[in-house]
């Protein structure tokens, strides 16, 4: 059998070309834009070298990249402990109508980013909002914040409301996960004498492992590129104390700044090129085992 | 843990497992009966349940948000795209899985990188420009091609590698010609994966909000995502018909989640899964 006549090359075409023109052809051209000033005023642009990432890193912009940083390392450590505790939580027997606990859970993922914005945005609102409203009702005044508006208390209230819609989607994982534990490791143990907590820190945690790495990547990759959630509920504000990469970088391609926007949206390339590398090295280390 | 299982704790680990519940259940449970609701009696979004059904709400919203030509624009945009990465990934995945060239190999990471690499929307922007398809529903398309072809094709990959090599070599001994031995033969057995990808990409395309934003101005061609974020700036004051827009909007994804739950769930932890 002649490989290369019965899988023609040409079957990969469709999905290659697409991919060129519409998402690698981008990255290409912005890493030679992000070295010249071009902005949409003006047709001709000049070459400035590395002036635009010194200005990503000066004090202007580095903050939306330190934000973008803070919200991935908080809402990844977040939904992962979450969502760990709930699938233990949602796999032990005397847990009643676990099934329905896990489709209720699993909810929020299917909607979109920005609609669970819109809702918490409006729940959230100072004055007419559920949740003030709510708490004064209940005679607790003191609780009822700006949650949106106060300075300090802005992130932690986007990172919840994310956490919010996430968390059940990496508890789905890592029930799958739990599940193909075999309960052989178990009975073993059990004949052994070991406690729970044994049980949990050498057969469950050691297995569950690969499960946390693939949810961790996951949790990353989309922490670093968040943008629908932020700019529905804050939309970078109070002034910039939301802001992330992906706010800043609409922001500028708005006002014009192509130059800039395109270098924001490099770094967040670079950083991930990085992650990318050692993401495949893993999965390579795993077609081996297979 | 289980034998050794109190009775109050396992009651206290049911109570926690409830309010877990009810923390994600209450604001869609707000946001319903709220919609119902006459714009002074919604003003403080409380949980009480509406003295009386405001139904023309839902007509206002309808109505003012566009929602009948946005719902139509999303239904182009995630049909029209799903079908394209489909084709298009279950074509490559197949020759990829099957000759395992240095070349192809390369092809496989080149694309799949694309999992986690942003996309930069400032320099597509150029490239659609100069394409022709700045603004046009077809250039949305693609662009939604081209962002959800990665995890497709790394889901499909792996699926494809579990199919036997034989039936393709019995196919071709049969008389067929490469094109027919995959679609008759392969294609009938990938249903399975092809219908994850059906459903993962569907969701990924109806959720987006970001593409409409950069690259769509005219108001004619948004999708639904894009038209409530509008509506919720001009209706900001009355939150029932702000509620009506944001039930409206998830009312088609709800009722796809309910009739597919297990099917959704298995969908999309295959990926993390198996990655």
């Amino acid at each position: 059998m002649n490989i290369k006549r019965t899988y023609p090359w040409y079957f990969a075409t469709g999905a290659l070309v697409l991919y060129s023109v519409f998402f690698f052809l981008p990255s290409l051209l912005g890493i030679g834009y992000s070295f010249t000033d071009w902005n949409s005023y003006f047709d001709n642009f000049k070459f400035v070298g590395l002036e635009n990432y010194r200005k990503a890193f000066s004090s202007d912009y580095s903050k939306y990249i330190w934000n973008t940083v803070y919200f991935t390392v908080c809402t990844t450590t977040l939904k992962t402990v979450l969502g760990c505790l709930l699938a233990l939580l949602l796999t032990q027997k005397f847990i009643k109508g676990s099934s329905v606990h896990r489709m209720i859970y699993f909810l929020p993922q299917v909607l979109s980013y920005l609609v669970v914005g819109l809702i918490f945005k409006s729940m959230l609102h100072p004055t007419r909002g559920f949740v003030n409203n709510f708490l004064r009702g209940i005679g607790l005044d003191r609780l009822a914040l700006n949650w949106l508006t106060d300075l300090h208390l802005v992130f932690p209230t986007v990172i919840l409301v994310d956490t919010w819609k996430g968390a059940g989607y990496i508890m789905v994982v890592m029930i799958a996960g739990l599940l193909s534990i075999s309960p052989d490791y178990y009975e073993a143990a059990d004949i052994d004498g070991a406690n729970s907590f044994q049980k949990f820190t050498k057969i469950t945690l050691p297995l569950l492992t690969p499960i946390i790495i693939n949810t961790t990547v996951l949790n990353i990759t989309y922490g670093l590129r968040v943008f629908d959630m932020i700019y529905s509920l804050t939309n970078g504000g109070p002034g910039d104390a939301t802001g992330v990469i992906n706010t800043a970088v609409y922001k500028e391609f708005s006002n014009g700044n192509l130059a800039m926007g395109t270098t924001l949206s490099d770094i967040l390339f670079f950083v991930m090129l990085v992650l990318i590398y050692f993401i495949i090295k893993s999965m390579e280390h795993k077609e081996v085992k297979q | 843990m289980k034998a050794g299982t109190s009775k109050t704790s396992s009651a206290i680990l049911n109570v926690v497992a409830v309010i877990g519940s009810l923390l994600v259940l209450v604001p869609i449970y707000v946001l319903c009966v709220n919609s119902f609701k006459s714009a002074a009696e919604s003003s403080s979004m409380s949980i009480a349940l509406p003295k009386e059904l405001h139904f023309e709400n839902f007509s206002t919203v309808i109505e003012q948000g566009k929602l009948a030509t946005s719902f139509v624009n999303s239904a182009i945009y995630s049909v029209c795209s799903v079908i394209l990465i489909v084709l298009c990934v279950l074509f490559a995945a197949f020759v990829i899985s099957r000759n395992n060239s240095r070349l192809n190999k390369g092809i496989y990471y080149f694309i799949i990188a694309g999992i986690a690499m942003p996309l930069n929307n400032v320099t597509l922007m150029k490239v659609l420009q100069s394409l022709h398809l700045m603004n046009t529903r077809p250039g949305v398309i693609f662009i939604y091609a081209a962002i959800n072809i990665p995890l497709s094709l790394f889901l499909a990959y792996g699926f494809i590698g579990t199919i036997p090599r034989e039936l393709d070599e019995a196919a071709l001994l049969e008389g067929c010609t490469p094109f027919s031995m995959f679609t008759k033969v392969i294609l009938p057995l990938l249903k399975p994966i092809a219908s994850t990808l059906v459903v993962l990409n569907m969701m990924a395309v109806w959720n987006d909000f970001m593409m409409p934003l950069y690259y769509l101005n005219s108001s004619r061609k948004w999708p639904m995502t894009l038209a409530v974020y509008n509506f919720y700036g001009m209706y900001e004051k009355s939150w029932n018909l702000v509620c009506a827009d944001i039930v409206l909007t998830i009312l088609p994804v709800l009722l796809v989640f309910i009739a597919g739950q297990k099917y959704i769930t298995g969908g999309v932890s295959a990926g993390a899964v198996k990655g």
